[in-house]
C-alpha cells in the first residue's frame, strides 16, 4: 500500500489560553518552544507555568533547535486521507505529539530524523508538524 | 491495615443486551443493579453505597441514585475510563473494612452503538484539560494512540503482528461458548493479521468490539457475605496507578500495570504465580501484551512470546484468560470494559464459567483494568480475589 506525501495536512486551529500564549505566538514566527525550569534544570513538555518535575515556579521558554527523532508513530489508513500521528523526541529532551508530513508514509521508522515543519492555522498560529530531516 | 478478607463480592450481573436500542442508559444501570442483588440475594434497600463513574449521567452519581431511589452512607465517581470498575471494587473493600458502609453496589452501562445510531453523541468529562492545543490538532484517537504504543513495544523487543494476533485467537476461542459475545466465531492469527489495518500495527480484529449493555458488582461486609446463601468471593488485595506523559519524558512500552500490581499483589500475598485464572483488560491485543509483562508474569518485552501458541487459551495454556471472550469478542459496553473483566473473575471463582472454559480447582483469580489510553495518559487498577468458603 503507498500513500502519497502528505503535503496538505489537515489545519486545526488550537486552543489558546495565557499560560500557553506565548508558545503559540512563538509558532508564528517559526519558533518552537518548551519550558525549562531555572531551578531544577530539566525541560518539559507541554509547557506549564510550574515545573511539573521539581515544582518550582521559576519556569522559563528555551528555545528549540526544531530537530528530533521519531520516538513512534502510527498512520490511520482506514479513511480517506490517512495521517501520521507521531511522538518526536526533541534535541532539548521532551518528547511531544505532533504529525509528520512530506513524507511517504510506508517509509518512516523510529528513530529516523525528523525536523518541525510548522504550517499557519490563519489565526495567527502555527501547528509544529515535523518531516523528515 | 488492609482490604484482605474484609470484604466479598456477593453479587455479579452481565446485561444480556449487546445492542440497547429502546433503552435509557440510567435504565441500563438500574437493570444490572436490580441484576445483581437477585444474585446476591438481596435487596436495594440493603444497598447503602454507590460507585459509579462518568458512564453514569448527572452529578457524580447522584442522579443515578435518585433515579433507584437509594439511600446512601457512601457515593463514590471515581473516573479512570475503563479500569474505574476495578479501582470501585477498592474503594468499597476500603470503606467496609473501615465501618463506613455495608452493601456497596457498582453499575456500568451505556449504548454507543444505539447511541451511534440515534446520531447521539455522549462524552463524560468537564472542561478542555490543559494539554489540549498540543494534542487535539493532530488527531489522537484511540486506535492512532494503541498503535503507537504497539509500534515502540514492536520497535524495542521486537514484538510481531502474529503474536498479538495471538491475543485475539484465544479470546475467539473462548467467546464461541458465549451465547451473548458480539463475535462468536473462532478466528485463525492469519484472519486477524489479514483483516484491514485500522492505524499501524494495528487490524480490525486486534480491536475490541463496541457494544451496548453494562454489568453491576456488590460488594458486602463479611457478616452479611455469612448470611447469603451463594459462596462470596473474597477480595484479597488491590491496587491502582495512574500514569501520565510526566512532562514529556514518554515511555510508552510499559502501562501503571507495573504499579497498580505489585501493590496487589503484596497486600493480597500471593504472586503470579498463584493465579489460576486473570481477567486481563483487552481493548486491542497490545493492551494484553504490555500489561501481562507489567504484572510480572513474563519479563518486559516477553509479553509477545509468552502469549503465542495459545498460552491464554483454557485448558490449553498456562495462563486462561478473559474466558468470557472478553472486550475483544463478547463486550465492551460503554466503550469500558472493567466491570465485565471483574464478572467473570467471580465466575471463575464460583465454578460458574461456561464448562467448556471454567479452569478446574479456580481458587485464586485476577482482574486488571487499562482505562484511557496505553502508556500515555491512563489508569490502571488490579483486583486480586479468592474463592470465599463464608
Amino acid at each position: 500500500m503507498s500513500e502519497k506525501p502528505n503535503s496538505k495536512p489537515q489545519v486545526r486551529a488550537p486552543r489558546v489560553n495565557h499560560e500557553t500564549k506565548p508558545f503559540w505566538d512563538a509558532t508564528a514566527e517559526g519558533k518552537l518552544l518548551v519550558k525549562k525550569c531555572n531551578d531544577c534544570g530539566e525541560n518539559h513538555f507541554y509547557p506549564r507555568s510550574l515545573c511539573p518535575f521539581c515544582f518550582s515556579d521559576n519556569t522559563e521558554f528555551l528555545e528549540c533547535s526544531g530537530k528530533g527523532v521519531i520516538y513512534t508513530y502510527s498512520v490511520t489508513r482506514r479513511t480517506k486521507e490517512p495521517w501520521a500521528i507521531a511522538y518526536v523526541t526533541l534535541e532539548e529532551g521532551p518528547t511531544m505529539m505532533t504529525n509528520l508530513i512530506n513524507c511517504d508514509f510506508d517509509n518512516l521508522s523510529i528513530g529516523q530524523a525528523v525536523e518541525v515543519a510548522f504550517v499557519d492555522t490563519g489565526e495567527g498560529t502555527a501547528l509544529p508538524f515535523f518531516q523528515p530531516a | 491495615m488492609t482490604i484482605k478478607g474484609k470484604a466479598y463480592i456477593a453479587g455479579i450481573y452481565e446485561h444480556p443486551t449487546r445492542n440497547a436500542e429502546g433503552k435509557t442508559v440510567p435504565q441500563l444501570h438500574a437493570e444490572v443493579a436490580k441484576g445483581a442483588l437477585e444474585d446476591a440475594g438481596l435487596t436495594k434497600d440493603d444497598i447503602d453505597a454507590y460507585y459509579c463513574a462518568g458512564d453514569v449521567p448527572g452529578m457524580g452519581g447522584i442522579n443515578q441514585a435518585e433515579y433507584m431511589g437509594l439511600n446512601l452512607r457512601q457515593i463514590d465517581s471515581t473516573e479512570t475510563g475503563g479500569s474505574s470498575y476495578v479501582l470501585h471494587v477498592n474503594h468499597a473493600a476500603q470503606a467496609i473494612a473501615t465501618g463506613h458502609c455495608k452493601v456497596a453496589l457498582i453499575t456500568l452501562a451505556g449504548r454507543p452503538r444505539a447511541d451511534a445510531k440515534d446520531q447521539i453523541r455522549v462524552r463524560p468529562g468537564g472542561g478542555a484539560p490543559a494539554e489540549y492545543g498540543f494534542e487535539g490538532p493532530f488527531r489522537p484517537t484511540v486506535t492512532n494512540m494503541y498503535g503507537m504504543a504497539a509500534m515502540r513495544h514492536m520497535h524495542e523487543f521486537g514484538t510481531t503482528s502474529e503474536q498479538l494476533a495471538w491475543v485475539k485467537v484465544a479470546a475467539s476461542h473462548h467467546a464461541q461458548y458465549n451465547e451473548h459475545a458480539v463475535l462468536r466465531d473462532v478466528v485463525t492469527v492469519e484472519d486477524v493479521v489479514n483483516s484491514p489495518i485500522i492505524a499501524d500495527p494495528l487490524h480490525r480484529l486486534d480491536c475490541c468490539v463496541v457494544s451496548d449493555g453494562g454489568g453491576a458488582i456488590i460488594v458486602v461486609a463479611p457478616e452479611i457475605a455469612k448470611q447469603l446463601k451463594r459462596p462470596g468471593v473474597r477480595v484479597l488485595g488491590a491496587g491502582e496507578a495512574p500514569k501520565h506523559l510526566n512532562g514529556g519524558k514518554v515511555d510508552l512500552t510499559f502501562s501503571g500495570a507495573r504499579w497498580s500490581g505489585p501493590d496487589a499483589f503484596a497486600e493480597a500475598g500471593v504472586t503470579p504465580a498463584d493465579i489460576k485464572y486473570a481477567s486481563i483488560y483487552d481493548s486491542f491485543t497490545i493492551t494484553v501484551v504490555e500489561t501481562l509483562e507489567d504484572l510480572g508474569f513474563c519479563a518486559k518485552g516477553e509479553g509477545g512470546k509468552f502469549v503465542s501458541d495459545g498460552n491464554l487459551i483454557s485448558g490449553v495454556g498456562k495462563l486462561p484468560f478473559n474466558t468470557d471472550g472478553g472486550g475483544l469478542c463478547n463486550n465492551h459496553p460503554s466503550d469500558r470494559g472493567g466491570i465485565t473483566k471483574v464478572i467473570e473473575a467471580v465466575r471463575q471463582l464460583r465454578g460458574e464459567a461456561h464448562s467448556k472454559v471454567q479452569v478446574p480447582n479456580c481458587d485464586i483469580a485476577l482482574a486488571h483494568g487499562t482505562g484511557g489510553l496505553l502508556g500515555s495518559r491512563m489508569g490502571s487498577g488490579t483486583l486480586i480475589m479468592e474463592r470465599g468458603d463464608a
